[in-house]
């Protein structure tokens, strides 16, 4: 090398606020703030189990607190959370597995999707039933 | 973009985010107008700026063909190579160029890709033979099959756009990255390879696979489909058994 | 990408990084019947019969083994599932990942798996 020595200062971006620089960091950030609805459900599960535990007074608490309009709402802002959780858990699954071959065919990732999907619905319909008093 | 607009687009205007360190503390945006026509590519467009309006800017490119590697950036905000981008898709403009997110820019649209140079040698990107063995030997021989488990992290041209497309990697540079984890796995997975013992304490590493949060945007933008989000997570499992082995039989632990 | 000559220290994330994993299934295959059953449906007293969450239904539910073990799980593989997200969304928020940030996210697990753990016992079977 001659002449000057060349100038070398590099320059550091500040990552911010990065999840509002594109749609796809934004719907990862919506995916796991669903984190916040699977927390907040085991704690109503919880207080739940301990109301159970103290007697059946107790338990009518819970129940009434249930029935609460608050209650209402938050379990149906749960219930939406647990949808995208459900929906974007198993578009993620494709990456998240080995590679699945039947036959020589490796299985698209659409269709891992696809079968996530469909034994979420069938989970769904089964515990349903169950909870309407159908037995098998 | 409508028809009409699109053949009335005589010129476009570029946005280059500037930085020259002995001039500038910190990066600035520069415009530059340049004629439009639908066969340009963004590449195209800065070497007409670098030749007709301001040879002070600076850009890294060499094939004008996705194969080197040489030109990714951020075109519009999204990782993108410039001679595969036209400024026919970006209509009517401005279009921001920006260098590669989550780098250190070293001048213009140039970064200071030193790190992930430093983190191939780590890797051992290559394949390490079971036993020696002699040319007379013979070629190894390998069924599709086989070759369908490590052929798509082959293509991998080291453009560092999954890099850019990783916040994980933008909040901590020390993690390994998409790029190299990709790379570490085309030969973990070849059934030629007998390196794999060695390579997974960069697997089993904080630094390695378990800074992914598995965002999945490096498969999005790789120009080689190279899917690099699967193969770092395909090792999460293979660290995760590696783990559990590890805690059953931690002297005896087979490689 | 950090350097040096000594091979990376092993991570312990693969323990919790398969609790999240067990947890998320879970939570993905049964998570909204769930909430729908106990948030919305009990409550309305729509859908499902009405004594289902009555106590003697959900007390008999809770000390056979069976029922004991599945409530648990549930709550505790919840807990755990949500605990190392949010842990890793701390850090995508700009904090540095720490003895602090843990004890918060594994620690809230940890109390609702003991808490739900000693109730269901304390029921007896």
């Amino acid at each position: 090398m001659s002449g000057a020595p060349a100038v070398r200062r590099p320059y550091y971006r500040r990552m911010g606020r990065w999840w509002q620089r594109d749609p796809f960091f934004r719907r990862y950030m919506w995916r796991e703030a669903t984190a916040l609805a699977v927390l907040a459900y085991a704690l109503v599960l919880t207080l739940g189990i301990v109301c159970l535990a103290l007697g059946e007074a107790a338990w009518q608490v819970w129940l009434a607190a249930l029935r609460s309009p608050a209650s209402l709402a938050l379990h149906a802002a749960l219930l939406a959370a647990m949808v995208l959780h459900t929906k974007t858990w198993f578009e993620i699954m494709p990456k998240t597995m080995p590679m699945i071959f039947v036959g020589e065919r490796r299985l698209a990732a659409t269709t891992i999707t696809r079968c996530g999907w469909a034994a979420a619905a069938i989970a769904t319909l089964a515990l349903l039933a169950l909870a309407a008093g159908w037995r098998p | 973009m409508p028809e009409p607009a699109r053949a009335a687009a005589r010129s476009i205007t570029l946005e280059v985010l500037r930085y020259r360190p002995e001039i500038e503390a910190a990066p600035v945006w520069q415009s530059y107008v340049v004629p439009f026509s639908e066969d340009l590519s963004v590449l195209q467009a800065l070497q007409h700026v670098k030749d007709e309006l301001d040879g002070s800017l600076s850009f890294r490119w060499s094939c004008r063909m996705a194969i080197c590697g040489s030109c990714g950036m951020m075109i519009d905000g999204r990782p993108r190579l410039a001679c595969q981008t036209f400024l026919r898709e970006l209509l009517p403009g401005p279009v921001r160029l920006e260098a590669l997110a989550h780098w250190p820019i070293q001048r213009d649209l140039v970064i200071d890709a030193s790190g992930f140079i430093a983190g191939l040698e780590r890797i051992k990107p290559y394949l390490i033979p079971r036993q020696p063995r002699p040319l007379a030997a013979g070629e190894y021989r390998q069924s599709p099959h086989e070759l369908e488990l490590f052929e798509p992290y082959s293509a991998c041209i080291n453009c560092l756009l999954c890099y850019a497309a990783c916040p994980q990697f933008g909040l901590d540079p020390g993690f390994t990255g998409p790029g190299l984890l990709a790379l570490l796995h085309r030969y973990n997975a070849d059934s030629r390879d007998g390196g794999r013992a060695q390579r997974m304490a960069a697997v089993n590493a904080e630094h390695g696979v378990w800074s992914c949060t598995a965002v999945g945007y490096c498969s999005e933008v790789c120009p080689k489909a190279v899917d690099p989000a699967h193969a770092v997570n395909q090792n999460k499992v293979n660290s995760a058994i590696d783990y559990l082995r590890h805690l059953l039989a931690p002297r005896g632990a087979p490689p | 990408m950090s350097s040096g000559t000594s091979p990376p220290a092993r991570s312990h994330a693969p323990i919790f990084w398969l609790l999240f994993g067990a947890g998320g299934m879970l939570s993905a295959l049964f998570g909204p019947a769930l909430v729908f059953i106990t948030g919305i449906a009990a409550p309305l007293g729509i859908v499902i019969p009405h004594d289902l969450l009555s106590y003697p239904r959900v007390l008999a539910l809770s000390q056979h083994w069976a029922g004991k073990s599945l409530l648990f799980v549930i709550v505790a593989l919840f807990a755990w599932h949500a605990a190392h997200r949010l842990l890793h969304s701390l850090h995508d928020l700009g904090l540095r990942i720490g003895p602090a940030t843990r004890l918060l996210c594994y620690g809230s697990a940890s109390l609702l798996t003991l808490v739900s753990a000693a109730g269901l016992l304390a029921l007896g079977f």
